[in-house]
């Protein structure tokens, strides 16, 4: 009897002994989960910032779990959000806006911001950054995060051998220099790809032109895409006549380089691609290659528009317990800190979110530093005017898809299966299929 | 001793022992099976709630997609061809190693590696060696400009994966072609040899024949692999491209569902994919069974 009563108590001791040690450790450490979709150098900055936010403070930690691509972080999170094991915090592309914002799952952020108490100041950040982000009324719903802008990158050697110091600002004058590269001896004046999202997306920002009706999308489900009419299908046209003239060479993983490392390489003097490579241009570029970036160009009847901002942003997911967002609020503000703000850019291409962030950096030389050179054009570029219905962003439901439909016309036109105006016209009529789907599958849900 | 069959005296002992696989395959196959099912027959955004029952529509829109169709088209075409090319290379590399040649060992155990590398990890090999520019066939574009570049023709794109899949179907086929040969008696052959058949004349006449259910097993499995599990190399090698000239139906599944979010669609569209396969493996084993003869 005596024996079973000290068991007894030595079972009762230590089973309170480690519930105390747990709460103990639960109380000094409040756990969140953090999903980003960033791999790779990126993956590993994020780890790096997580790392430090856990080493800052005493309170709170983040788990930070990298999901292996946007797409990933994107797919994960919706089938963790349905089976209730869904992170506080995730790193979503901004394709996979639209999705997030009809989602019902997430906590908006500045419903978030203001019931945390944090110290955003929404106006710090770019307009061409907090518009991609931002309700039709201009409401933000997620934390800008890692973002870039295209531009175009040229080899000021091969400009010099044709007697041009500055890069071309108008496709016409794009057009000469490339016939003057040719002339001159190079095989490859310009590299493309069929990512639609310098050539067209981009494309139309700059121009101020729509992809879609109804302000790109933002004002609601019914709208339909209307880059089939316009400046676009003659552009495309001309692309392709420069294609079948050797001016443009295209490159992507399939042929061996992308366009990348075609530039990278000096085998192609000029291409456009997002200043997130600048990084990797720099620590590639052929030994003593000298090379610059400049805004994409625009077709000299058209007035310049600010380009728009790609990249990812962070969302708070809804039915997480207050304690996992007090420490997620503490890492989102923590994240929006000048020093932090002003990290990104210095480890990765992606540009500062913020205005303030960005005058500090200017102020502090960083972009007259050789290897950061250039960058402070994406900022040029994604703020050239304010955003308009055209340039502020693209709301579209599995914009994805549409995407892939695009690209796929896009290399039927330039492999010559058919004529570009064509191949646009199915593109919209495919696209505007999966528009009316989307917009069915999301009956009786409207867009903010 | 004849008619004494062992049996279970007792249900639900039986029930027991066959309850973990049956689990298993219920778990495993016809939980997400009859989950595709119910998909299939619904929309539903994607982070759920709103779930509306749409009956025939999303087949509808598959079945009146001409695009659909062109996947489907190419998916037997590629399922075709990797599975000839596959066969025709597993089987004479087996009958090389089966009339132990020089260095048949070796090759023996050599042959069934390509079988164990991941399919990625193969499109990632083929990728490079057939990029255009970059890889070892780029010098045929050195003498032939143009001549092969699978990032812009179509043709060239399907040719790659082709290769690619035929090349980790190769080694699989070898080694059940190999055990085939090797059960085939040695007597049939000598007896073939002493009237006077050549080589040639002996894998025509006795070896194939004789081989036929191994044959038409490695037909049926060449065709379902190709069907359903070249997936890994597209993705990596040419992403369905050029212009759709390699968008396979596993491919089509995996950009309307997961890159899409359509998850509907893409279940409708696995729904056919498993009646297709089903089909295929029916109509083989209806027809082309009949005619074999298991020794």
């Amino acid at each position: 009897m005596l024996m079973k009563r000290l068991i007894g108590a030595a079972l009762g001791a230590s089973a309170f002994l480690a519930v105390a040690a747990g709460g103990a450790e639960a109380q000094t450490r409040q756990r969140f989960e953090f999903w980003y979709g960033l791999t790779g150098q990126l993956g590993e900055r994020i780890a790096e910032q997580c790392k430090r936010f856990n080493d800052s403070q005493t309170r709170f930690e983040a788990v930070c779990v990298g999901q292996g691509g946007y797409d990933r972080a994107e797919q994960n999170t919706i089938a963790a959000f349905r089976a209730r094991q869904q992170p506080t915090v995730v790193q979503i592309y901004d394709a996979g806006t639209v999705n997030f914002m009809l989602s019902g799952a997430t906590y908006n952020a500045v419903d978030f911001a203001r019931d945390f108490h944090m110290n955003i100041n929404w106006a710090d950040y770019f307009p061409g950054v907090a518009s991609y982000y931002a309700t039709s009324k201009g409401e933000m719903w997620s934390f800008p995060y890692n973002s870039s802008s295209a531009v175009m990158y040229w080899n000021r050697q091969a400009f010099g051998q044709i007697g041009r110091s500055e890069a071309p600002a108008s496709w016409e004058q794009l057009e000469r220099d490339m016939r003057a590269l040719k002339a001159a001896g190079h095989a490859c004046p310009m590299a493309i790809d069929f990512d639609t999202w310098q050539w067209v997306e981009q494309f139309l920002a700059a121009h101020n032109l729509p992809i879609a009706t109804r302000g790109n999308g933002y004002a609601g489900l019914d709208a339909e895409l209307a880059f089939n009419r316009g400046l676009l299908p003659t552009h495309l046209a001309n692309m392709k006549r420069w294609l079948d003239e050797g001016l443009l060479r295209i490159q992507t993983a399939q042929t061996g380089k992308t366009l990348i490392q075609a530039f990278a390489d000096g085998s192609c003097a000029v291409t456009m691609a997002s200043i997130a490579n600048h990084g990797v241009v720099g620590s590639t570029a052929a030994p003593g290659m000298e090379w610059s970036v400049a805004m994409i160009p625009v077709y000299e009847a058209h007035a310049r528009h600010n380009t728009m901002v790609g990249g990812a942003s962070l969302w708070v997911m809804q039915g997480k317990s207050r304690g996992e967002y007090e420490a997620a609020a503490a890492f989102l503000d923590w994240v929006a800190t000048p020093a932090e703000v002003q990290w990104i850019p210095n480890v990765t291409g992606y540009i500062p979110i913020t205005i303030p962030a960005y005058q500090a950096m200017t102020a502090a030389g960083f972009y007259s530093q050789p290897q950061y050179a250039g960058r402070e054009i994406a900022i040029a570029s994604l703020s050239f005017t304010p955003p308009t219905e055209n340039t502020r962003g693209i709301r579209l439901g599995n914009f994805t898809s549409i995407r892939s439909e695009l690209q796929s016309e896009l290399q039927a036109a330039f492999t010559g299966q058919k004529p570009v105006q064509q191949a646009l016209d199915d593109a919209a009529a495919r696209g505007n299929q999966i528009l009316r789907r989307f917009e069915q599958t999301m009956r009786g849900r409207q867009l903010p | 001793m004849s008619g004494k069959r062992v049996t279970f005296n007792q249900l639900w002992l039986a029930i027991l022992l066959i309850l973990p696989q049956m689990l298993l395959v219920f778990t495993f196959f016809y939980w997400p099976a009859g989950e595709a099912l119910f998909w299939a027959f619904t929309l539903e955004p994607p982070f759920g709630g709103n779930l509306q029952w749409v009956g025939m529509q999303n087949f509808l829109t598959v079945f009146e997609d001409p695009l659909y169709w062109n996947s489907v088209q190419r998916s037997l075409l590629f399922g075709l061809s990797s599975t000839a090319l596959a066969m025709l290379f597993g089987a004479v590399l087996a009958l090389f190693v089966d009339r132990q040649l020089t260095g048949y060992k070796a090759f023996r155990f050599l042959y069934f590696w390509p079988y164990a590398v991941a399919a990625p990890a193969v499109g990632l090999a083929f990728r490079f060696i057939f990029a255009p520019e970059a890889g070892f066939i780029s010098a045929i574009n050195q003498w032939f400009p143009g001549l092969w570049n699978p990032a812009l023709d179509g043709a060239d794109a399907m040719v790659l994966i082709v290769v690619a899949n035929a090349w980790s179907m190769i080694a699989y086929n070898f080694i059940f072609f190999l055990a085939g040969l090797q059960s085939i008696p040695r007597s049939l052959l000598e007896a073939g040899a002493m009237d006077g058949a050549g080589v040639l004349r002996r894998m025509r006449d006795i070896q194939l024949p004789l081989m036929a259910p191994t044959v038409f097993f490695l037909v049926v499995i060449n065709i379902t692999d190709s069907f359903v599990n070249s997936f890994g190399i597209v993705d990596i090698t040419t992403g369905g491209g050029p212009s759709r000239a390699t968008d396979l139906m596993v491919f089509k599944i995996y950009s309307d569902g997961f890159k899409g979010k359509d998850y509907s669609l893409a279940a409708a569209q696995s729904i056919v994919l498993m009646l297709l396969v089903v089909a295929l493996t029916f109509i083989q084993f209806r027809y082309v069974e009949r005619r074999i003869h298991y020794t």
